[in-house]
């Protein structure tokens, strides 16, 4: 019943939702950003960030750091909350919480997979995987030759085998089906995430519908904008978008047929949420496209706080997090390369 | 007897509720009164506790003061005791002639219904003080203003326990008035 949640939910989710709005309130204000941006060496941002809750994470770093270094233990830190709390949820809110990695452990596959094809080392592969998508037998896969090994092998163990239903072709792997393998496998996950959030009901069902189609939208965008010019056909462009959002079904017919951004902007201008994200961009331009979808999905995470008793705050946590470090890597390269007047370009603010 | 002089059909169903002894009337009220009230109240302190532990973990001066919550939920349950031992206070035993004379089907049901008010009363009263007291604790730990505003709520929440207290007080007072020891009724065997 929507509406009763308050009654029965903090039986099992009632410490664990305090304890992520207490994380909440932990991540960097408008404040904190522009002190790091007013900082002169990647010293300085160490120094500021140890007055923040990075500070213990940072502190026993040596002297000269490197951006790829504040950004692997602020990513450490989310790891250990995350593992935290997974460790104290029960059903459903585990399977909640594991859902959201999946999409990390699709990229880390496709990430492994790409690096083997251009000869790279495993080891040196395994080091830049995201963490939070590790599993047990991620290093197999350098030893796959096509998708059906790549199944058979390795991934048939793992949460992501359902996904794997639609690409298990015997097509060798080559940099043009391995984007299409990761954007089907995407969208199978962000289908599934989809239905599971449907299932439990209620307010969850309500706020990641919300979050999970802007989520379909935007990958329909890039989708199609990454495309242009290249050999993807229309069918093939149609088959990777998700079934549901606010763009499905009418929105895809039009992007599918898409030949730039020109009509690609007045398919979306049709739409009032996208709308007012592609005003914000003047005629021809695309750089800005993604700043301006990161504001609006910060905007609307944000907005998941204010109801209680959700499973939501947890997704938007998680998505916050991610962002506040994308801001921190901008910004640790801008003063590395000293290239300070970039900064603001890429920095989204999230209170 | 009073009751089956009411209908034509001795096997219908107010014929079998009329002989249901008022003693069992009055004694599942006592037990709904005391025992609804206590799940009111248990229900309202889990679902503002595990809020404010963990929200006392990042921020641990809301502990004290959030107690205030607690407290609250916990009156309701008091409310309970009290309403019972005062309906237990006013059970009688009457000689068998007199189990089902009006007098005494009015004093049963009147047990059974205070029952079921404070009952009742006290079980939604606790829910919704324990529902505020739970955001409560969550936006004082982020901005600590708020919290006597939300307070302000919670003592408007908790009035409704009082509510119904002050109608069973007033209720069995007048109710159970006429049936005295005093009376010519009971004499008479």
């Amino acid at each position: 019943m929507y509406g009763f949640e308050a009654m029965t939910f903090n039986i099992h989710g009632g410490y664990l939702e305090a304890i992520v709005r207490g994380h909440r309130a932990g991540l960097l204000t408008a404040a904190d950003y522009n002190n790091l941006c007013q900082c002169e060496t990647l010293d300085d941002i160490k120094m500021h960030l140890s007055a923040t809750e990075y500070g213990p994470y940072l502190q026993n770093e040596p002297s000269p750091l490197h951006t790829t270094t504040i950004v692997e233990k602020c990513t450490l830190k989310l790891v250990d909350e995350y593992k935290h709390m997974l460790c104290q949820a029960t059903e459903p809110l585990s399977t909640f919480l594991e859902y959201i990695t999946y999409g990390h452990m699709i990229d880390n596959v496709v990430l492994i997979v790409t690096g083997t094809l251009h000869e790279r080392d495993v080891q040196e592969l395994l080091e830049k995987c995201h963490p939070l998508g590790m599993f047990d037998s991620i290093a197999t896969l350098a030893v796959a030759q096509n998708m059906r090994e790549l199944y058979r092998l390795v991934l048939v163990d793992t949460p992501l085998a359902p996904y794997f239903s639609e690409c298990i072709t015997s097509e060798d792997l080559d940099d043009m089906n391995i984007e299409i393998m990761r954007n089907t496998l995407y969208k199978a996950y962000l289908e599934d995430f989809y239905k599971f959030c449907q299932k439990l009901g209620g307010a969850t069902a309500e706020i990641m519908s919300d979050l999970l189609s802007f989520e379909a939208d935007r990958r329909a965008v890039n989708i199609t904008i990454n495309s242009i010019g290249t050999e993807l056909t229309r069918d093939d462009r149609r088959k990777l978008y998700s079934n549901f959002g606010l763009l499905y079904p009418y929105g895809h017919e039009e992007l599918a047929v898409c030949e730039d951004i020109d009509q690609v902007r007045s398919a979306m201008e049709k739409y009032p949420p996208y709308q007012s994200i592609f005003s914000k961009l003047s005629y021809g331009e695309s750089q800005m496209l993604d700043k301006a979808f990161y504001e609006e999905e910060v905007k609307r995470l944000c907005l998941a706080f204010e109801q209680q008793f959700h499973y939501g705050v947890f997704f938007a946590y998680m998505r916050l997090r991610e962002q506040e470090i994308r801001n921190l890597m901008w910004i640790s390269e801008c003063v590395a390369q000293n290239q300070k007047s970039r900064v603001h370009d890429s920095v989204v603010f999230i209170f | 007897m009073a009751g089956t002089s009411m209908v034509a059909d001795s096997s219908s169903w107010s014929t079998a509720l009329v002989k249901i002894s008022p003693y069992t009337f009055s004694a599942i009220g006592i037990a709904i009164a005391i025992g609804v009230s206590v799940l009111g109240a248990a229900w309202g302190i889990y679902i503002t506790g595990s809020s404010l532990i963990g929200a006392a973990i990042k921020a641990p001066r809301i502990t004290s003061k959030n107690l205030i919550s607690v407290i609250f939920c916990e009156a309701v349950a008091i409310y309970g005791v009290i309403v019972a031992i005062i309906l237990q206070t006013k059970l009688e035993s009457v000689p068998s002639s007199q189990i089902y004379a009006a007098e005494s089907l009015r004093a049963g049901y009147a047990i059974f219904a205070s029952g079921i008010i404070v009952g009742f009363a006290n079980l939604v009263c606790g829910l919704c003080v324990g529902i505020i007291g739970s955001s409560c604790a969550l936006s004082d730990a982020q901005n600590s203003s708020l919290f006597v505003k939300i307070l302000v709520i919670e003592i408007f929440g908790s009035a409704l326990g009082l509510f119904g207290v002050i109608v069973v007080t007033m209720y069995v007072e007048t109710c159970l008035e006429l049936f005295s020891p005093d009376d010519d009724l009971l004499n008479e065997k």
